[in-house]
């Protein structure tokens, strides 16, 4: 049993003296686990980090095995983005995610192509910030927690959304929500209409999607990866500005 | 083969890194045909380590001492602090001769698969050096890799309220690295960091 597809590398761990115990998210055999032989070797580690974009083979007696990979790098991602803090986190949070998330050996090309735009873009682009939040909300979706954020759930109207219900995921206008203001989550409006967002948006975006994340962990029996704390942390650091150009 | 004892020898010499069974094979028959010039010294060795040999509370280092004899050398620059992976990353500086300053032993990176958050790590004592008076540059040697360079993005952050220049190594092109023959990211990572010649 074999086949060949292209990935995305999430993780690896050391096997033994030489091998690694990799986690990769392929286009058709979604997030697929594997031993690559040699994988700590020196030729091996720089292909085998988070977020670079692979050739893999996999190859198994049986298609439950395990199996190992045989990897070849197609586009480093990782390497240009070890000086940069918050591009870091971001590449470490969405990876993360996927892997926390994800279920093992299910197709999802909706996340593969998403997840490998975005990180082109936090490679090529300052300004990556509204995509990112915008790839959790289409996470979500693809995790079953999607957001509603067309319509108010109580009024139905289409206008002047600013909150979101935290048990529902649903939109709530302004008017609507104003008596229930504290137990609402802010809706930013980048997520509705395609504009930039300040600092402050994208961390209630971040929060807003947080939220409903956690709860898609917490029905898995895991926790979100520290780095998406950790990407929080680095925009709560941040005082509130325009993220139009690379305020970070 | 016979012999518990025999096969015991092979097992515990099989768990050194670098040995598998078979060569844990030959060690303990090395070990066996050569008693008087080889087991003896080493069975002595090891019980002197193992009751000598102590982490240092100060750095981190693995010494007879505690302070260890890196800390307490007068000659070494006090005012540098290189803070390192783990020791087997502090030999390889200290075997290359090119660092004179102190050394902290961090313990590890963070690393949510190994279960590793910044509490597992000596991150405070780092913290606590750093704010020392005669300390004036923080270097970071830690790993090129997500994890080792998160954990330096972290430190940083941590270290931000000391007063002193944080530094960190750089990355690029080994001595003796063909190009055609280096990773595109190590590639990359030169180009960016290249400098005028």
């Amino acid at each position: 049993m074999n086949w060949i597809d292209e990935g995305i590398f999430l993780n690896a761990r050391n096997y033994g003296e030489s091998a690694s115990f990799v986690t990769i998210l392929t286009r058709a055999h979604g997030r697929h686990a594997g031993l690559v032989r040699g994988g700590s070797s020196r030729r091996l580690r720089p292909i085998l980090q988070t977020g670079n974009f692979v050739q893999c083979a996999w190859r198994g007696r049986l298609e439950e095995n395990l199996g190992t990979f045989t990897i070849e790098l197609s586009h480093a991602i990782a390497a240009a983005l070890l000086d940069n803090p918050v591009a870091l986190a971001g590449l470490s949070s969405a990876c993360g995610l996927v892997s926390v998330l994800l279920p093992e050996r299910e197709a999802h090309s909706t996340v593969f192509h998403s997840l490998r735009k975005l990180l082109d873009t936090i490679k090529r682009d300052n300004n990556w910030f509204t995509e990112y939040v915008r790839w959790e909300t289409n996470l979500l979706r693809e995790l079953g927690f999607g957001l509603a954020l067309d319509s108010c759930a109580a009024t139905g109207q289409t206008d002047n959304l600013t909150w979101v219900s935290p048990k529902t995921g649903r939109a709530v206008s302004a008017d609507a929500g104003a008596p229930y203001a504290d137990h609402l989550l802010p809706l930013p409006k980048f997520l509705i209409i395609q504009n930039s967002a300040s600092t402050g948006e994208i961390r209630d975006g971040l929060k807003l999607t947080g939220h409903f994340l956690g709860r898609a962990a917490e029905s898995g029996g895991c926790a979100l990866p520290p780095a998406r704390n950790r990407l929080l942390d680095s925009f709560s650091r941040t005082p509130t500005t325009s993220c139009d150009n690379n305020v970070l | 083969m016979t012999g518990s004892e025999i096969e015991r020898l092979v097992q515990m010499l099989a768990r050194l890194p670098g040995l598998g069974p078979r060569s844990g094979r030959r060690a303990a028959l090395a070990l066996l045909e050569k008693r008087e010039t080889l087991l003896k010294p080493l069975i002595a060795v090891l019980e002197n380590v193992e009751s000598a040999v102590i982490a240092c509370g100060r750095c981190g280092n693995l010494d007879a001492t505690d302070p260890c004899a890196l800390c307490v050398n007068t000659k070494r620059d006090g005012s540098k602090l290189c803070v390192v992976e783990n020791i087997a990353s502090l030999w390889a500086l200290e075997g290359a001769g090119v660092f004179s300053g102190r050394y902290h032993v961090l313990g590890g990176v963070l690393s949510p698969l190994d279960g590793v958050a910044p509490d597992d790590l000596s991150i405070s004592s780092l913290v606590s050096r750093a704010a020392e008076s005669d300390v004036r540059e923080v270097i970071l040697a830690l790993s090129a890799t997500v994890e080792g360079q998160t954990t330096a993005h972290y430190l940083v952050d941590r270290l931000a309220s000391s007063d002193v220049v944080i530094t960190k190594l750089a990355h690029g092109v080994p001595i003796g690295g063909e190009l055609d023959y280096l990773d595109d990211g190590t590639l990359g990572a030169a180009l960016q960091a290249r400098r005028p010649a």
